[in-house]
């Protein structure tokens, strides 16, 4: 098959589903929003905001990198062999690379899904060949410039057999004006691959995000996922699903909810595990500032013999006008799994805050000081120098508050 | 140092502390002891200025100054130091982190800090537990020693001690009880230690002890005498001994 007639195929059903609302979050009517290239310039003038969601721009510790702005891919790069990275539209020249075009995230999920499809324009392609390790992150940028645009890259990352690689992106935005953010990620970890990807949201009080996520994971693969959102957004809906169909596959999912303003936020996360002995955690911290509203949505479904689900939700409530829900849920299918699940909301706790200013700590320092605590999560995986960047992230969140 | 006068104090609206008078003097520690609920973890948790125990009366001063109206941070500015009988656990904050954070808002630069760090890891025998979240899945002893050494290296003047050696084997009490007597051989630094069972007057030189029944001083003297006094007899035999003295 070629581009074309799947992108026929595709398209009848997207169009059908064009009218589909998501299954969880606000509803956004499409036709408010422009599907445009945008003006599509480069990232001069985002540096400091580009910065701030993990992109290196002087690429020094870096083995690849993309950027886009608005629709349009602005740089490309790739600094080491067995490394592909390339714009979608370029990386679609190539047939064998159909094998994973809209093959993970059905085009028909909802209206945002086929919406993308439909204005399709550019987005990322990295793939690692089999047996390579790229040691220091491929990082991608998203930075949306034009207002009241859908930015909707379609995102593809492969991982080969065997191989490792670790992939940065940073999404961002500097304006005040409303816009529509739907990024589509279709993640590929082939047998014995291990990929981590940290992916840092910085939007606008004005901006609805709708990223649309899913990962196959083979064989003693590992797919491990950081999503860090520290900016108000005006609403945000995501809930990415790894599907561990290999045997003694792993899958992790963390991701750090900072509700800020008058936000709307839905984030959740499901793992399938399919396969014999497969195993997978969906961790979040959530936080609950101004009037924000947060659901913590996470699924773990246990289908196969000996595998192992673990869901952990917290949440903290640091404003008596915002509002967080978590919502756990498991389901075994077979008799041999084990899937737990915690989930916990509070505010902060009087007697640890007594007890840090008994500490000598100001009320103010007490508090920071519980809040890093909330936010520690285990950044597994990664290479050292992004952990400390992610670890200063959430030292200037907690220190900010 | 330390003068507590004709001290009232108050939890939830009732009257714990019933006029308490108290005198520590530099290079003193003195012990106190006492049945449960007699007053003694309120009684410090008042001088350190904890704000859920309201003093209605009397006055705690310190170095000559009354301490009437400043907040807890203002009075461990001062110098003085509660160590918690039970701290609380604190998910996510490491124990590293943490001694380093109270280093760094006493000012002292880094190496400083790191040094101190290390001396006192070294003495309470923390340096495995650097890197764990502070009383997470802690043993009984090393939730003593963790807060001990958290309360040392805010180098406080008055070290006010609640309970460290109670749930604690031999080999920690002998450790609590040097570090504490190191602690308090340099000069101008003084200790009341809460202790309920008295385990720790063996490791540590106390110059006098005092039995708190019922929010008052009933008795004070001399500690190894009290001490096995109360061992033998239990605190009913300070209670007749209150008797004895009216």
């Amino acid at each position: 098959m070629n581009l074309e007639e799947a992108r026929r195929i595709l398209k009848s059903r997207a169009e059908k589903a064009l009218g589909k609302p998501a299954s969880y979050g606000l509803d956004l009517d499409l036709s408010e929003f422009k599907p445009e290239t945008g003006f599509g310039t480069g990232v001069e003038g985002s540096e400091k905001i580009l910065e701030s969601v993990g992109i290196d721009l002087g690429e020094k510790n870096r083995s690849g990198s993309y950027y886009q702005v608005d629709n349009k891919a602005v740089y490309v790069s790739a600094k080491q062999s067995g490394l592909t990275v390339k714009s979608l539209s370029e990386a679609l020249n190539d047939t064998e690379n159909l094998d994973y075009y809209w093959k993970a995230v059905p085009v028909d999920t909802d209206k945002y899904t086929a919406a993308a499809f439909l204005g399709e324009k550019e987005g990322y392609f990295i793939k690692v060949d089999d047996g390579v390790s790229v040691t220091t992150p491929v990082q991608a940028c998203l930075l949306l410039k034009t207002p009241g645009l859908i930015q909707a890259p379609h995102n593809i990352v492969v991982v080969g057999e065997n191989s490792k690689m670790h992939v940065i992106t940073g999404c961002a935005t500097m304006r005040e004006e409303a816009g529509l953010h739907i990024g589509i990620s279709e993640f590929y970890v082939k047998k014995g691959g291990v990929l981590t990807f940290t992916m840092i949201h910085s939007w606008g009080k004005a901006i609805h995000v709708r990223p649309r996520t899913v990962a196959h994971i083979e064989e003693d693969g590992v797919f491990i996922s950081h999503y860090i959102n520290t900016s108000p957004v005006s609403s945000l809906q995501t809930y990415p699903v790894a599907y561990l169909d290999g045997e003694r596959s792993r899958a992790y999912l963390s991701s750090i909810i900072i509700g800020r303003g008058a936000s709307h936020i839905d984030v959740g996360g499901a793992l399938e595990l399919d396969a014999t002995e497969g195993s997978g955690e969906i961790l979040s911290r959530t936080i609950g500032f101004d009037n924000s509203v947060t659901v913590a949505r996470a699924r773990v479904v246990g289908s196969a013999p000996g595998v192992k689900g673990h869901v952990e939700c917290r949440g903290l409530l640091l404003s008596n006008t915002s509002r967080i829900e978590a919502i756990p849920e498991l389901e075994a299918r077979v008799q041999d799994v084990q899937l737990t699940h915690e989930a916990a909301i509070g505010r902060i706790a009087e007697e640890e805050l007594l007890y840090l200013m008994a500490r000598g700590f100001t009320e103010e320092e007490a508090k920071s000081i519980i809040v890093r605590g909330f936010l520690q999560v285990e950044l597994s995986g990664l290479p050292g120098n992004l952990v400390k960047y992610l670890e200063g992230i959430l030292d200037s969140l907690a220190a900010s508050l | 140092m330390l003068y507590l006068k004709r001290l009232v104090v108050e939890l939830g609206g009732k009257t714990i502390i019933k006029g308490l008078d108290l005198h520590v003097n530099h290079g003193e520690l003195a012990l106190l002891m006492g049945p449960n609920g007699s007053g003694k973890s309120t009684l410090l948790h008042a001088i350190v200025g904890d704000k859920r125990y309201r003093v209605v009366s009397g006055s705690v001063v310190f170095e000559g100054r009354d301490l009437t109206g400043l907040t807890m941070e203002e009075r461990v500015r001062l110098g003085l130091g509660l160590g918690f009988q039970f701290p609380p656990r604190l998910k996510g904050v490491g124990l590293r982190s943490l001694v380093l954070r109270i280093l760094e808002k006493r000012g002292l630069p880094e190496d400083e800090a790191k040094e101190i760090l290390e001396e006192y890891s070294r003495l309470l025998k923390m340096e495995g537990l650097l890197d764990k979240d502070f009383n997470v899945g802690f043993s009984g002893g090393e939730a003593k020693r963790a807060e001990l050494m958290l309360t040392l290296v805010q180098n406080p003047r008055l070290l006010l001690l609640d309970e460290p050696d109670s749930g604690v084997d031999v080999e920690n009490l002998a450790l609590i009880g040097s570090a504490i007597s190191r602690y308090l051989s340099s000069n101008g630094r003084a200790a009341i230690l809460i202790t309920h069972t008295g385990h720790i007057a063996k490791h540590v030189k106390a110059s006098e002890a005092h039995v708190l029944i019922d929010g008052r001083i009933v008795c004070s003297g001399d500690p190894e005498e009290m001490v096995s006094n109360i061992m033998e007899h239990g605190f009913e035999a300070c209670v007749d001994c209150r008797r004895a003295k009216r």
